[in-house]
This record gives C-alpha cells, sequence and structure tokens, in this order.
C-alpha cells in the first residue's frame, strides 16, 4: 500500500502501524499527524494515509517544508484550495486580515487591489506592522505573506477601483472580496459584479465598528451571488471607530465563506 | 408589495428610484434585486413598481 510521508509517496507492507512506521522512517520525530490530526495514539496504517512527521525546532528542507505547512489541513481540501483565486479588493482592516487567512489556509493564488499606504492609524486593527508605515499596503502584505506561506502567488495592483477599471482587473476571477471601508464604494463594486459578471461571487461586507456583542455579526446570502458579512448596522462614524475584534470577527466571517464557496458549498 | 420581507402598499404610481428615496434609502449605498432579478443602478428611475412586486434592498454601513 502507499503512504504519503512529509509529501513523497512510500511503499509499505499493509498492517504496519503508525508507531512502527515512525520507529522505521523518522524515530527521532516528536510530532506525529496523522491525515490533518496531530497524534500519539498508535493505529494501523491504511493505503493512502498521509502521515507527517517532525523534529521540533529543526528547518525542515525546503522539499518537506510545504508538505509540513499543509499538514494540519483536511485531507482533500488543500488540493482544492490551492487551485483557488481570489481577489480581495480594499487591504485595511478587513481585506489584510482576510487576505492573511487565506495565505494560512493555503489559498493558491491571491490578488490584492488597494491604493494607498500604510499610516499609523491603520494599526489599531490592519495586519501591518511599525516596519511598514509608508510604504504600499500591497507590497507590505505581500511582504508578510512570503513570510507566512511562500508557496502562494500573489499579484498586486496599486490602484484606486472604479467603474472604469473594475472589468478589466478582476475579470478573470471568480470570487471577489470586497473589504473597503466607503460605503458608496462597496455598493459601486458589487453593484458592477452582480450586474456584469454573473460567474462571479461576491463576498462583501457591512457593519463591523464599535464594540458591540460578537454575535450579531453573522453572514447572509443576498441574491445569486451576493453574500454580505457584518451586522448590517453599526457604521463608522464619530464616536465609534473600528477596532481588532469586531473588524477581525467579519473578516474571519468573509474568509471562511471563501473558502466554502472554494469547497463548493454556497450556504453561508 | 413585498419589500426586505415585509408588507407595504403603494397607492400611485411610482418608480423604483423615488420609492427606495422614499423609504430612507440612499441609493449610492444600496444593491437591489426585484422580483428574482438584479437592477442595475442604471435602471432604477425606469422601473414602475406593481403592488405585486418583490424587492429586496441590500445596503451598505461604512467601516472595513
Amino acid at each position: 500500500m502507499n503512504i504519503v510521508f512529509n509529501g513523497n509517496i512510500i511503499y509499505e507492507k499493509e498492517g504496519i502501524s503508525l508507531i512502527e512506521f515512525k520507529e522505521k522512517y523518522m524515530a527521532y520525530a516528536d510530532v506525529i499527524i496523522l491525515n490533518g490530526f496531530q497524534t500519539d495514539e498508535d493505529c494501523i496504517l491504511k493505503n493512502n494515509d498521509n502521515v507527517t512527521m517532525l523534529k521540533k525546532g529543526v528547518m525542515p528542507s525546503e522539499d518537506v517544508l510545504e508538505s509540513l505547512m499543509m499538514s494540519r489541513h483536511t485531507p482533500f481540501v488543500h488540493e482544492k484550495v490551492k487551485k483557488a483565486f481570489v481577489a480581495i479588493c480594499g487591504l485595511g482592516g478587513l481585506g489584510s486580515n482576510i487576505a492573511v487567512m487565506l495565505a494560512r489556509t493555503g489559498v493558491g493564488k491571491l490578488l490584492l487591489i488597494d491604493f494607498d499606504v500604510v499610516e499609523p492609524s491603520n494599526l489599531n486593527r490592519q495586519s501591518y506592522y511599525i516596519k511598514h508605515l509608508g510604504m504600499n499596503k500591497t507590497d507590505a502584505l505581500k511582504m508578510q505573506i512570503e513570510e507566512i506561506n511562500p508557496y502562494i502567488e500573489v499579484i498586486t495592483k496599486n490602484v484606486l477601483l472604479n467603474e472604469n477599471n473594475v472589468g478589466e482587473i478582476l475579470k478573470d476571477c471568480n470570487i471577489v472580496c470586497e473589504a473597503f471601508d466607503n460605503p458608496v464604494y462597496k455598493a459601486e463594486i458589487v453593484n458592477y459584479i452582480i450586474e456584469n459578471m454573473p460567474n462571479t461571487k461576491i463576498i462583501a461586507s457591512s457593519g463591523m465598528a464599535g464594540y458591540e456583542s460578537s454575535n450579531i455579526i453573522k453572514t447572509e446570502k443576498k441574491f445569486k451571488n451576493l453574500y454580505v458579512c457584518g451586522d448590517g448596522v453599526y457604521e463608522a462614524r464619530q464616536g465609534r471607530g473600528l477596532m481588532a475584534p469586531r473588524v477581525n470577527i467579519c473578516a474571519g466571517h468573509q474568509a471562511n465563506m471563501i473558502l466554502r464557496i472554494i469547497l463548493g458549498i454556497y450556504e453561508p | 408589495m413585498r419589500v426586505n420581507g415585509e408588507n407595504i402598499e403603494i397607492t400611485k404610481e411610482t418608480n423604483l428610484y423615488e420609492f427606495l428615496t422614499k423609504q430612507g434609502y440612499n441609493t449610492l449605498k444600496i444593491a437591489v434585486e426585484l422580483n428574482g432579478d438584479i437592477v442595475p443602478k442604471s435602471n432604477y428611475k425606469n422601473v414602475t413598481l406593481k403592488n405585486d412586486d418583490t424587492i429586496e434592498v441590500v445596503s451598505f454601513v461604512g467601516g472595513g
């Protein structure tokens, strides 16, 4: 039978147990991950089982790094996620955090779009550091993603999206994430996509400011191709700022809906 | 008419733009479906509403 071990296929006799396999191939390993789940429990291995073993603190060679990084993903999910292409429009509190989550999830190709630079007032909720101040958000985020998951293809567009360029920039993209701040821009891109791109799903956001309850932020499916995440009510305004916890909760809703769509699940 | 799941009766002929504005919507911050079809923003003033119409309005508030 075949066992996938640290990304390579190994032919092994039927009936071998996980611990016997470990003793044979990597006795010094201190972490064992079997089919996406970290375990110490012995069991008999089955054909096509995926086994990852690693020694903590030891930098693995480059050819096993990717398989080690992917070892905690649910089997058969990673293959689909790696082929996916997602555009993120706006790289503020929502977009920067969504991009990082999708990178950690292993989404194979990301198109990152923003016209702005990182400034100090962004750091209360956006995924940037002091060292990024003054950089284009696109470049700062690309830098981070290279350090999180170097196997992801990142394309950047340093532009302000509008009705004149959105069609061209998003033309190959079937999954678009709206992560703008301004509600007029949100509505503009959503309307463009639902009117002109019948094969594209858009995951948008509305309402995540302040420190209202976490539990009123939700994901709703609207129309055929539109999903809206947020509480729908609590806008950013004087006296009610945008804060990391709720912005991240909303970003998590959007990222999970994107993951579900990639996996062919269209209900929120 | 059904508007976001609620019954609203219209008494005189009105177009979609007038109706939405009267209901308090800012038409720059919404997307609209009428009887299951997306209404292009440029068309709001050309659509005359009937009493058996079903309208879904999605509104966006600021923040991100």
